[in-house]
Formats: C-alpha cells, structure tokens, sequence
C-alpha cells in the first residue's frame, strides 16, 4: 500500500521499483479499479487505499504518431498510446516494428527499457516478437 | 443566478498582431489595452479589475497591473493556457454582477515570433510522457488525429479543408498574417511533422496582442460602440497531459459548450458565427462536434469541400483564426475580438449579414482546458 504520510510518494516509488527492472501499476483497495499514472488517491473513488500489483504487460495501440526528424538527428521515432488490459492507458514507444506497420489495435507487451535519455521506461514491442 | 446577459464587451482592440519587432510581450498587451480603453471611451482609472496570463511570466497579472499603474480591486491570473480569457470573462461577469467590480479589462500579448521564432512556454513535458520525446504539444493533438481517423474514418483530405477554409477566410481579412492562396493539395504536400499532422495543420507562430473590456448591463451602452453581451459561458476541464485523456475524441467542449448554449437559452442552429481555437486542424473538427454543430465523428464531413469557408454552410473563424490570421500562443482573446467585430458589423469583406448570435471557444493545454462563450448583440437579450 502507497498510503498518505507514509514515506516516499508514488512517483518516487514508480521510479524505484522502473530502476531495478520491475513495471508496477496501482491498484484500489476501495474500488478495485486500477491506477496509471501513479497517484496519492484514487480518481475513480477517491480512496488513498491504493496498492501496486504487476500489470500482465498485454496491451494495445490505441493511437500513434511518427515524429519526423532527420536521419543525422536520429530519423523518425513513433509515439504511442497504449491501452493495458488492466485498463489503464499509458504513452510509450513500440519498438521492433517499422513505423509505417504500425497503427491502432497492434497487439504489444510491456519490457522495462529505455527512454530518450537513457533512463528506465516502459517500452513495447508487437505480441509475438518484432516483425 | 445565471450570467446571461448581466455583462457586455464595451471595448475590443488587437495590437501588433503579425511581427511587432523590438516590443515585449507586456508592451504589445499595454498597445492593446490602449486600444481598447480608446474603443471604450473609458479611463484607464476606472479599470478597478484586471485579468491576464503571459506565456513567461506567471505573475503577469502583477505585472499588468504595476505597468498600468493600476491598484485593482481583483487580480485575475488564472491560466488555463489560451482557453483563460475565456473563462476571466465568466469571472468578470460575475465581479461585476456581484458589484465587487465596475470595469473589468481582459487582455494578453505576445512577442513570440520575433522573440524567438517558435511557441514560447514555461511547460515542459509531463513526467510519465517525456521518456517518449512527443512534440510538446504537436504530438498530442496528432495523436487525437490519429484517433479520430482510426474511429470515424476522418481524413488527410478533411483535416487539409479546415486549413483551406482558414485561409480562404484570411484572404478577406487585410490584417491576416498568411493571405496567399492555399489548396487542400499544399496543405497535404506540406512537410510532416508528426503524423498525421503536416506543418499546414498547424497554427502560426506570430506576434501580437489583444484586450476587452467589460461592464454591467445597466452601464453597456454609455460607450461609443454598441455593446456585445455575454449570453453564456461553460468551461470543461478533462485531463493536463493527453495520456490522461478519458477519450481522445471527446473533448470537455461537450460540458463547456452545453453549459454555455444552457445559460444562453441557445442552441447550436441558432448560432450566426463561430470563433474557435484553431490550434491543429483536429481542434476545429473535435470542437464542431462537441459542441453540437454535427454529430460525433462527422465532423470531417462537416467541414470538408468548403464547409466552413466563406460561403459554406457555417462561417467558421471569419478572420482567419490561428492557422492563417494570428497566433501568438494562447490565443483565446482573439476568439473574443473576431466575435466582437461580427456582432458590431465591423468585419469589413468577410461580415456576417445580419449576425447576431457568436460562438466564442477557447482550448488551453492538449485539448486539456475547453471554455465556451456565447456572445450576443442588444437583440439576443
């Protein structure tokens, strides 16, 4: 349980549990709902009940964008909006695909990658292995 | 209580719209109040409420007021990015029905373009979005693009349209930024900068600077100019980041819109003219939608082949908006400005005959903040 007053707040504990490889969401206690992004109460019924449980990592493209920038900046990279199946959604990136096969409804699994600044973060790639 | 018609626009200026070379952001502001009090025929002495908020500076309200020279009764410096005027008219209206305050000016300005050539703010990306590098805030509102194409089969040809009819709009208004012709093949021949969105889906990085002043009902007409009356107003708040958005093509105009056309005892059909924040070429189509104009997901239908251009079916950002007119970063007064100018008869070649009822809609943050404001001439009351 996160709970109010009682050490670190949730982003900080996010970020803990991403440095040592390990992708949590939250969980309501009060209403079973569950919580992404990290939060102090629950927005669904307002409840500080709120504990974390390791999401399946199965989810789905709910929308996408390609940022398109030059090959000698690093060339094209897609952002995306990923709907867990704990009902969640979150942004993140999908690797392992080419961008212009990648679109709404693809069907992705969670690792604990990196982010543009080489920090942790939650990255995808297609269900099944790249293609 | 409702606030329809307890308060009216008296004064409305632009200033320095375009490049205003060599003027700060507050300077353009100040250009602008100047106007505005002059349209009023108002004393900057008897301004006794003030609102703002600056791309920069988050104290700008205090800073309007040490520039005025001013000791408000009420300093209003809410930010809800460009949809805040918008909303500083409803607390206005209220002030003012209320008797805490008699003259209340709303304004804002920017130096952007010369500035710096791009949007200036003070955000940065959010904690959980900024590992995935999105375009602050492109990326999102392609997002929401990508969605509303995925969901309701809207397309590249749609998006392109609003754009053209921005311009064809612009073409009528001497004081636009863009005026060269523009066709739905430029806009889609235009470099892509995060997909589906192309440079032409998107709004200009300009100068300049606008400002209104209001008053009470029972003072509205001792001015020069016939005064334009706040019928309604709503606000929707959904979400900050566009990760947090419950649904990509639902927008908190839907609450904004209805609680504004409520309070004005209005409906969509009854609406002259219609200003919205053209932020993304997506904005119009989502907003067209939500508040009513169509139904959920026809909005692509709605403004294609010159829906929304001069001569189509609804007059839709007669100046041009922020995609070929002016936008200097939150660009809500300009909504209020435009609205202000049909409703006088004062819009030149692009007038709406006879309008008599204007929609004015400001968006602030990723289609984060939506706020509503029905405006109406002495006949609406």
């Amino acid at each position: 349980m996160t709970g109010i007053g009682k050490g670190s707040g949730p982003d900080v504990v996010f970020a803990a549990k991403l440095a040592e490889g390990v992708f949590e969401i939250q969980k309501c206690g009060g209403c079973g709902a569950h919580v992404f992004h990290p939060r102090v109460i629950c927005p669904a019924c307002g409840s500080a009940d709120l504990g974390w449980v390791a999401p399946s990592g199965r989810g789905t493209v709910h929308a996408r964008t390609i940022v398109r920038r030059k090959p000698d900046k690093g060339g094209d990279y897609n952002v995306v909006l990923v709907d867990l199946e704990e009902g969640v959604r979150m942004m993140s990136r999908v690797d392992g695909i080419d961008n212009d096969r990648l679109a709404a409804g693809l069907k992705v699994t969670a690792f604990v990658g990196k982010g543009a600044g080489g920090e942790p973060a939650v990255v995808f790639r297609p269900q099944g292995g790249a293609r | 209580m409702s606030l329809r018609g307890k308060a009216a626009i008296v004064g409305a200026a632009l200033a320095g719209c375009g490049e205003a070379h060599g003027k700060s952001s507050m300077e353009i502001t100040i250009e602008a109040v100047h106007g505005a009090l002059a349209d009023a025929g108002i004393a900057l002495g008897e301004v006794n409420a003030i609102a703002t908020c600056q791309p920069l500076d988050m104290l700008s309200g205090l800073t309007l007021a040490q520039e005025l020279g001013l000791n408000p009764k009420f300093t209003m410096n809410n930010r809800m990015g460009g949809s805040s005027f918008l909303s500083h008219t409803l607390w206005a209206a209220m002030l003012l029905e209320l008797r805490l305050a008699d003259t209340v000016l709303i304004c804002y300005g920017s130096n952007q373009r010369t500035a710096s050539g791009k949007l200036m703010t003070a955000l940065g990306l959010p904690t959980y979005e900024a590992p995935y590098r999105p375009l602050f805030p492109l990326s999102s509102y392609a997002l929401a693009a990508d969605r509303h194409m995925t969901q309701f089969g809207t397309t590249r040809e749609q998006l392109a349209d609003v754009a053209v009819a921005a311009r064809a709009w612009a073409q009528k208004n001497p004081e636009a930024f863009m005026r060269d012709p523009l066709t739905r093949e430029d806009v889609i021949a235009s470099r892509l900068v995060s997909d589906p969105l192309r440079v032409r889906d998107c709004c200009l990085v300009t100068d300049g600077g606008g400002a209104i002043v209001m008053r009470r009902v029972e003072t509205a007409k001792d001015h020069p100019r016939p005064p334009v009356y706040l019928l309604g107003g709503g606000e929707g708040t959904t979400h900050r980041d566009i990760s947090e958005m419950a649904d990509l093509t639902v927008t908190g105009a839907a609450q904004s819109g209805q609680t504004a056309m409520d309070m004005a005892g209005v409906n969509p059909a009854d609406i002259d003219v219609v200003q919205l924040y053209d932020a993304f070429t997506i904005n119009v189509i989502l907003f067209l939608e939500d508040l009513g104009f169509c139904k959920k997901g026809e909005g692509g239908a709605f403004v294609a082949n010159g829906g929304i251009a001069p001569g189509g079916h609804l007059p839709v950002n007669t100046n041009g908006g922020g995609l070929s007119c002016v936008h200097p970063g939150m660009y809500g007064i300009f909504t209020l400005v435009e609205a202000v100018r049909q409703l006088r008869g004062d819009a030149g070649d692009r007038q709406i005959s006879g309008a008599e009822l204007a929609l004015a809609h400001g968006n602030g943050g990723v289609l984060s903040s939506q706020v509503t404001n029905i405006l109406g001439t002495e006949s609406t009351l």
